[in-house]
């Protein structure tokens, strides 16, 4: 491989924002017909080093070679005319326009006097559909696509031109196996034609199964390459932690208490179906699951976001229907919802007031809201979750993710709930925090609190459960104590693999 | 680099407090132009003749903070004045007042429930009721403009011509109603709520707020406003054409904007909007000390709306020109 | 049948069943509360309706571009009460006074030359400052109007010529001038909004503004056109209009924003932009004028006209959400 140009280099590139280096130093090779692998936890650079390489950042320092001659890219368009194409992960999609039109979006072929030239448009589209063995034509309106095949629409821009790169950001998330394979072909096609591959992913299988090199970021800085034949998933993971993953399990448990929250037989329309489960006071329940798995879902319904089908929820053995967030708030339980920044926070109002916001009808002092005891319910929960803000009146908009989930985390815990769930609680937040937040969890477990933590990372779940609820597909598969719990048979339980099928 | 800082935060204050120091240099302009500007008479005829857009504007501060717009307030005020100076007659004005008003926060209790519970767009809702209101208030008064037939006895005319402790009562009213409401916004958990839904509806719903009925209480003391401002403009003149409101929903927008209130909801306060309704009085009486006419001050309004925003838009981006390619 | 094609066939439907249930309503109910003796439906009442849906509609065409395009302009009604000035003053110009009707071309340039270019003026401003085209025609609406003040003071500015109403009162194959001009204008609309690259891009733009940016599409620039060519049509309903009436007063022009707009709307344009069709708001500027029309002839008054557009505009925004809603299991955010 060595005597081929390299398609790309990226040469010790340094981008910093105010107060952060999120990028120190980083260089990468991509070789012609590589599928090569950028791997890092959330928050590593990866996103960061995509945006520099589509020209939507200005590195503040090193250089970008394609075919080995230096480019200043400044804009995404300017990076695909070099012959570098995104996949972005999340659909930049016009849902009213039709597939051709979203293929050529920007480049639509033109006659004279600005018309479309429709022909040409539907033949190259049809040659491109055709490539990716799809089951939709030129014509068919983005909007009556399934996310799968929007996301076929998202890889098709990448064939509309002469490619050199095409990088790939977490393409499969919303994928089905029959769909994987498709994409995997499309992959192969490219690599066959010279094309070098980036391929971004937490998934490890996939990883291990079409690609050639890994490049490893953490925390802002290069780790290493490696070929993928001489290494194995484990190494990969002490790469990219710094250590080795820990898959302890919890093992502390505290004493368990009464049944605060029993849910028999609960279901909501498609999302998920016949759900029953308990949680004791003192105990952490984890669910595990693929996203879309149907888990927040359960929580939504739980916290009278969703009405439910069928099925009753108990709370300390009482039947109750909760209709909205209100009702659920008042009967003591409480909900960290995933989104932090569009469900949890309010980014536009400072610390105290988002804090504060479940009880503000209850913290009066005649007909105003009691200042003074907001403050020292601020400082309460600062102090005991290690808030660093310079003072409640900071934006929480201007805080880290760490500090603005512990804003979410101490806005819930001020409310006392009995029954406490967290979804996905450390998502895109730094390492440290990370097992703060853990150790909180298993503390307010320990002070007789009823906790379900919701999360698709293994380690967490595995780390901060007395038991754990695998789903699949909107089903219950198994529950787990933490002492059966093994990384296969929780994978197996979350793939749908069920005991009895996989013996 | 401190020098830079220092430079950004002076860009920064004069960003935020870019409406007050526009105010001041407006009331230094005019005053060297005309000295008959700062007398105290005149600076209390503007307030008066503001009171009315003003006592409005309050109510659209709720609404437009809680992420909505209210354009049927115009068409609303005509509705109350013609509706209370038609009952004045009929069932006298110790019943007439307390009717108006029920019916106005009628109207604005509906609208209140298309936007909060139904969840319907407010800036088409808000648009058809402009309409809706309008027909209604013709089909009341049958065309016909509305008098009061005992002019002079009516103690009805002191709401708009009275006065108390030496200042006019329409002041005295936009004042109070201003107090009220501006405590209302800063100091209560209803305001607190009204920030929350209008800065992220979702966030607040997932904090157990009831937006729904944090939207309805908006438009309802928006309705509760307008009916004030009808009743001092009835008692005012004591006669009225249908079309008495007209245009009013957008001079109050502007003085709501002008205050510094963001349209997508979640910033503003009661204070910056009767700053930005003064402003508009000033300006328009200003302009006919200084010899111009009336229709000046629309370009002049329009100048000053555009230039407020943009430099609020622009303090917020850190640049003067939008990133728009 | 693909989930969803019912509502789509309800709503891209919805307009044309709309009127025609006008046209039987007004015609069963004509024959009880009729004030004339004619039929509702006649060859000259359907001919008329189609000239007075003109001044509205020449602008809604305008306006389903600017909101496919995600944005709004309330300053039309400005736009065409001053381009209606520019048209009758430019008539009595010393300078052409040698043209004889030769002025009326050099006229009617003059005013859809200042319609596209207060419609640039617009443009321009939502373009560089990034302000809120809500904001920014809200403006223009009170600036503009104020402009026409300045004109000619509170005084209507009048101007006959007989050669241009002839001209406008001209009926050709039946139709009056005024018709042939909105359907010319819905043609060529529709056919820049659905077979040119600039009326795709629209779309797109409406649709997923940051996708069309990263495709390449100059957003800017774009948005400037927009409010040039709804600013030209402005001025070229002010043009039809005058020409045969011959006299515009300052406050010409007030709350057509409002009546385009529900135009517009009633034809089913998304407010959230990226979606609106150019036939459908030809039916909702039909179905309006249908409308008052159809009030007059069973003798209602004109205010109830207001009334019932009103409800009917939240009515469809009602229907709209209903036909929408995904089922029970939805979020309740």
């Amino acid at each position: 491989m060595s005597d081929l140009t390299p398609v790309l280099r990226l040469e010790d590139i340094v981008k910093t924002f105010p107060g952060v280096r999120a990028l120190d130093g980083v260089s990468l090779t991509l070789m012609p017909g590589e599928v090569h692998a950028l791997m890092g936890e959330n928050g590593a650079g990866k996103s960061t080093l995509m945006k520099v390489l589509g020209g939507i950042l200005k590195p503040n320092e090193g250089r970008i070679l394609v075919a080995e001659t230096p480019v200043v890219m400044s804009s995404p368009l300017e990076a695909k005319a070099k012959g570098i194409v995104f996949i972005h992960q999340e659909l930049s999609l016009a849902e009213e326009l039709s597939v051709a039109e979203n293929i050529y979006l920007g480049e639509l072929p033109r006659k004279r006097f600005g018309l479309v030239d429709w022909a040409t448009l539907e033949t190259r589209t049809n040659a491109i559909l055709e490539k990716l063995k799809v089951g939709f034509d030129a014509r068919t309106r983005v909007g009556d696509l399934s996310i799968a095949n929007q996301q076929m629409v998202e890889i098709a821009r990448a064939l509309t031109v002469d490619a050199k790169a095409v990088i790939f950001d977490e393409p499969t998330a919303s994928l089905t196996d029959a769909e994987k394979v498709v994409l995997f072909d499309v992959i192969a096609g490219l690599q066959e034609q010279g094309v070098g591959i980036i391929y971004i992913s937490h998934r490890m299988e996939e990883i291990f199964r079409i690609t050639d090199r890994i490049s490893v970021l953490r925390d802002g800085s290069y780790r290493g390459t490696v070929n993928t034949a001489d290494t194995d998933e484990e190494a990969v993971t002490q790469l990219m932690i710094g250590r080795k993953l820990d898959l302890t399990r919890n093992e502390s448990h505290h004493e368990l208490g009464d049944v605060a929250l029993e849910v028999r037989g609960l279901c909501c329309g498609d999302l998920f179906r016949d759900i029953s489960f308990e949680v004791r006071r003192g105990e952490v329940v984890g669910f595990y699951g693929l996203v879309g798995a149907g888990r927040t879902e359960i929580a939504e319904t739980l916290f009278g976001l969703r009405d439910p089908s069928a099925g009753t929820i108990l709370l300390d053995g009482q039947e109750t229907v909760i209709h909205s967030p209100t009702d659920a708030i008042s009967r003591g339980i409480s909900l960290v919802p995933e989104d932090r920044k569009g469900q949890g926070l309010i980014l536009g109002m400072n610390c105290r007031d988002n804090m504060t916001l479940p009880q503000v009808d209850d913290l009066k002092a005649g007909p105003f809201v009691a200042e003074g005891a907001e403050v020292s319910i601020f400082d309460q929960y600062r102090d005991r979750l290690d808030i660093r803000t310079p003072g409640w009146k900071q934006l929480v908009g201007n805080l880290s993710g760490g500090n603005q989930q512990k804003i979410v985390i101490g806005k819930w815990l001020s409310m006392r709930p009995s029954v406490l769930i967290v979804d996905e609680p450390t998502r895109g937040i730094d390492v440290g925090s990370k097992s703060e937040i853990h150790n909180l969890i298993r503390e307010l477990a320990a002070q007789g609190y009823a906790v379900i933590v919701i999360s698709s990372e293994m380690p967490e779940v595995l780390h901060v459960s007395d038991r754990i609820v695998a789903m699949y597909s909107g089903r219950i598969m198994r529950t787990f104590t933490s002492e059966e719990v093994t990384e296969d048979n929780l994978i197996q339980a979350i793939s749908g693999i069920t005991p009895d099928k996989a013996a | 680099m401190a020098e830079v800082t220092k430079r950004m935060d002076i860009g920064g204050f004069l960003a935020r407090q870019g409406i007050l120091i526009a105010f001041v240099v407006f009331m230094i302009g005019f005053s060297i132009a005309n000295a008959r500007f700062i007398d105290p008479d005149n600076i209390m005829g503007v307030v008066r003749s503001s009171a009315i857009m003003g006592v409005m504007a309050l109510g659209v501060t709720f609404v437009v903070i809680s992420g909505n717009l209210d354009l049927s307030v115009g068409s609303m005020m005509s509705f109350s004045t013609i509706v209370v100076l038609d009952l004045h007659d009929k069932i006298g004005p110790a019943l007439a007042i307390p009717a108006m008003f029920a019916l106005t926060l009628c109207l604005g209790a509906f609208i209140g429930f298309l936007v909060g519970y139904l969840k319907l767009n407010s800036l088409i809702v808000t648009l058809g009721m402009l309409s809706a209101i309008h027909g209604l208030t013709l089909t009341w008064s049958g065309g016909k403009n509305m008098d009061i037939a005992d002019k002079e006895g009516t103690w009805f005319k002191v709401f708009g011509q009275g006065d108390a402790l030496g200042i006019p009562v329409p002041i005295l009213l936009f004042a109070l109603l201003a107090a009220v409401l501006g405590i209302m916004l800063a100091k209560t958990p209803f305001g607190r709520k009204v920030y929350a839904v209008g800065g992220n509806a979702t966030a607040a719903t997932f904090s157990g707020i009831r937006r729904a009925r944090v939207v309805f209480t908006c438009y309802l003391l928006s309705a509760f406003c307008v009916a004030t401002a009808g009743l001092i403009q009835a008692s005012r003149s004591l006669g009225s054409q249908n079309t008495v409101g007209q245009g009013l929903e957008l001079e109050v927008l502007a003085a709501v904007i002008l205050g510094g209130a963001s349209l997508m909801g979640g910033s503003g306060t009661i204070f910056k909007t009767v700053i930005g309704v003064l402003i508009l009085g000033f300006i328009q009486n200003g302009l006919l000390l200084v010899g111009l006419q009336f229709y000046v001050q629309f370009v002049v309004t329009w100048v000053i709306i555009i230039l407020a925003v943009w430099l609020d838009i622009a303090a917020k981006r850190g640049k003067l020109w939008s990133l728009i390619a | 049948m693909q989930p969803g094609t019912l509502s789509t066939f309800l709503k891209r439907g919805a307009i044309w069943g709309f009127i025609v249930l006008e046209l039987i309503f007004f015609s069963i109910a004509g024959e009880f509360l009729s004030v004339s003796d004619k039929a509702f439906i006649n060859v000259d009442n359907m001919l008329l309706l189609f000239k007075q849906s003109a001044p509205i509609g020449i602008i809604a065409m305008g306006m389903t571009i600017i909101m496919v395009n995600g944005n709004i302009d309330l300053s039309v009604g400005a736009t065409y009460a001053i381009s209606a000035i520019v048209m009758l003053d430019a008539m009595t110009w010393s300078m052409f006074a040698g043209l004889g009707d030769g002025v009326i071309p050099v006229a009617w340039i003059l005013a859809l030359l200042t319609g596209v270019a207060l419609g640039a003026l617009n443009g321009l401003i939502v373009w560089k400052t990034g302000v809120d085209a809500f904001i920014v025609t809200l403006g223009s609406m009170l600036g503009y109007r104020g402009l026409v003040f300045m004109y000619n003071g509170e005084q209507p500015t009048s101007h006959l010529n007989w050669t241009l109403v002839d001209f406008a009162e001209a009926q050709w194959l039946g139709l009056h001038t005024a018709t042939w001009f909105l359907l010319v204008v819905t043609a060529a609309v529709w056919f820049l909004m659905n077979k040119t690259v600039h009326g795709r891009n629209a779309y797109a733009i409406g649709n997923n503004r940051s996708a069309a940016v990263n495709a390449g599409i100059r957003v800017g620039p774009h948005m400037v056109i927009n409010f040039m060519i709804i600013g030209f049509l402005a001025a070229l309903s002010a043009v039809v209009f005058y020409s045969e009436s011959g006299s515009v007063n300052p406050n010409d022009g007030e709350l057509y924003e409002l009546w385009v707009i529900t135009a517009v709307v009633l034809g089913g344009t998304k407010l959230t932009g990226g979606a609106g069709s150019i036939i459908s708001t030809f039916g909702g500027v039909l179905a309006i004028q249908l409308l008052r029309k159809g009030l007059s002839h069973i003798g209602a008054d004109t205010e109830t006209v207001n009334l019932v557009i009103g409800l009917i505009l939240i009515a469809v925004l009602f229907l709209d959400r209903q036909l929408n809603t995904k089922g029970k299991e939805e979020l309740k955010v």
